[in-house]
């Protein structure tokens, strides 16, 4: 009995050390937010010490600091993708977020890029370790919840790729005994799982290994977005995106809640960059063909 | 606060999971101890060649990352044409990777009993197979359970791999559980509690196996 009961004394002691850790963190965090956003709503007698400044939280970090933190992929080919050669970034999303760091430091080289998957960016976002997230992440509802959107950057749609010469020629081949890979923390699982009732995605940490499980014959069918299928595409020609797309994935740029001017400093961007056919230029050159519509 | 709405809206996942890596534990944990004796006895034989082969699996596993022994068999065995799922290349990866540190354990354990002992039993006339069974190996029993269990229990904490590999175990659904939620901090911590269901009894039992075996000495 008396070791039982240190059993569950250990236990619980872990929980608490455990939740004491969490409580830290979230301690660190507002404090942090507190020194470094000298104008965070709720924190107004810094705001009213500092007058001149117009910028508000994220933006004035970033202005002070003088470099855009961005979480992108560097696993993913033609979005961002990490050259294993030079050891640079380099993909659609990676240009955006150039873009972004002109406009707000005036030069596009103040940007740091740190890598982050489906799995990790919320988290990441969300503890200050990045300023804003252009990684293929498709806008939802329930991610709305978390985090707030810039305005649709990439019209995508999800689509399955297969090893060319297989039977499964679009969506409606795939049935609840498929073996469909994806990965961790995608709405295309959802997505696919709701499509084909039954079904039960493997899933694993990013689209690299993804991929290299689908070249092992782990299964028949990877599922993401369009985009990012045909990247692989490239990579490796034994395999082909087939069927058409079968959802709507508009692509937003993460950025933490209640950071107004941020969102609208992105939109800006976007727009700016859309009037100037800069956008349709880096979509031509990654994507290989011009944007549908707008 | 801990959000409980992580643990009850996705208990099933949890429980899977937890089911899982039990199993994996399990299969992997007797697995483990069949082949590292085997490894042991072939450490310690006269024969050079067995002696060889003992020792280059011994340092071949145990010097290599658990993760790239787990790929060995998820990623390499389908270039030879043989294909297994997540779970099995997981638990077998987990299986050869710990037998390799529990047959360094139990060979320690029987070198440990003094060499006076053996000589001793021979004297007073027993047999070679006599003298292990009734002189070194109760010895060396005593000597080998604390580590070994040690390596049991790195063992259940191991199979967390099987997450990586889509192994479908409790760490797998973990990620799973913290893609739908997004409370990184909550749902880690239900997982870390369900592997402690699993470690804390086999703790426990190793502590009550030592010290029925201190009695028994």
């Amino acid at each position: 009995m008396k070791t039982r009961g240190r059993v569950i004394g250990l236990m619980l002691a872990v929980m608490l050390v455990l939740a004491g850790c969490g409580a830290a963190n979230n301690a660190n965090d507002s404090k942090g937010g507190g020194t470094n956003n000298s104008a965070e709503p709720g924190a107004g007698g810094n705001q009213a010490e500092n007058p001149g400044s117009k910028d508000e939280g994220v933006v004035a970090d970033i202005k002070a600091r003088g470099k855009l933190v961005a979480g992108v992929k560097f696993d993913t080919k033609l979005f961002g993708l990490k050259d294993p050669g030079s050891g640079e970034v380099e993909g659609f999303d990676v240009d955006i977020a150039k873009a972004i760091a002109k406009k707000l430091l005036g030069d596009e080289s103040k940007l740091e890029l740190k890598e982050v998957t489906s799995k990790t960016r919320i988290p990441m976002l969300n503890n200050g370790e990045i300023d804003l997230i252009i990684a293929t992440m498709t806008i939802t509802e329930d991610r709305k919840k978390e985090v707030d959107f810039s305005d649709v950057y990439f019209k995508a749609g999800q689509s399955i790729l297969v090893k060319k010469g297989s039977s499964i020629r679009s969506i409606d081949d795939v049935t609840k005994d498929s073996k469909v890979l994806g990965v961790k923390g995608a709405t295309s699982i959802k997505n696919i799982e709701e499509k084909v009732p039954g079904l039960k995605v493997q899933q694993y940490e990013n689209y690299q290994e993804a991929f290299t499980a689908l070249r092992a014959g782990k299964g028949d069918v990877l599922t993401t977005d369009n985009s990012i299928l045909y990247g692989m595409m490239k990579q490796d020609n034994n395999y082909e995106v087939v069927g058409s797309t079968f959802t709507d994935e508009p692509y937003g740029i993460a950025i933490k809640k209640d950071e107004a001017g941020l969102v609208k400093l992105v939109n800006e961007t976007l727009e700016e960059m859309k009037a100037s056919g800069e956008y349709d230029k880096i979509y031509e050159q990654w994507i290989g063909e011009k944007p549908a519509d707008e | 606060m801990i959000d409980l709405t992580v643990l009850t809206e996705h208990w099933e996942s949890y429980f899977i999971g937890l089911r899982n890596t039990l199993f994996a534990s399990l299969m992997a944990l007797a697995g483990s101890f069949a082949l590292g004796t085997v490894i042991a006895v072939f450490r310690i034989s006269p024969i050079k060649v067995l002696q060889a082969c003992g020792t280059a699996y011994v340092e071949l596993f145990r010097n290599i990352p658990l993760l790239l022994v787990v790929y060995m068999f998820f990623l390499g065995l389908p270039a030879l044409g043989i294909a297994l799922n997540g779970f099995v290349s997981g638990t077998l990866g987990l299986m050869v990777y710990t037998s390799a540190f529990i047959a360094e354990a139990i060979r320690a354990g029987i070198l440990a009993v003094p060499q006076g002992q053996t000589e001793a039993a021979r004297s007073s006339g027993l047999t070679y197979v006599q003298t292990m069974r009734y002189v070194v190996l109760p010895q060396a029993v005593k000597i080998v359970v604390p580590p070994i269990t040690n390596q049991f229990l790195n063992l259940v904490k191991n199979s967390s791999i099987l997450g990586v590999v889509a192994g479908l175990d409790l760490m797998y659904y973990g990620d799973l559980v913290n893609a739908d939620t997004y409370n990184t901090v909550d749902t880690y911590m239900f997982v870390a509690l369900f592997y402690l269901i699993l470690t804390l009894p086999l703790a426990y039992a190793s502590r009550l196996m030592e010290r029925r075996f201190a009695r028994s000495g």
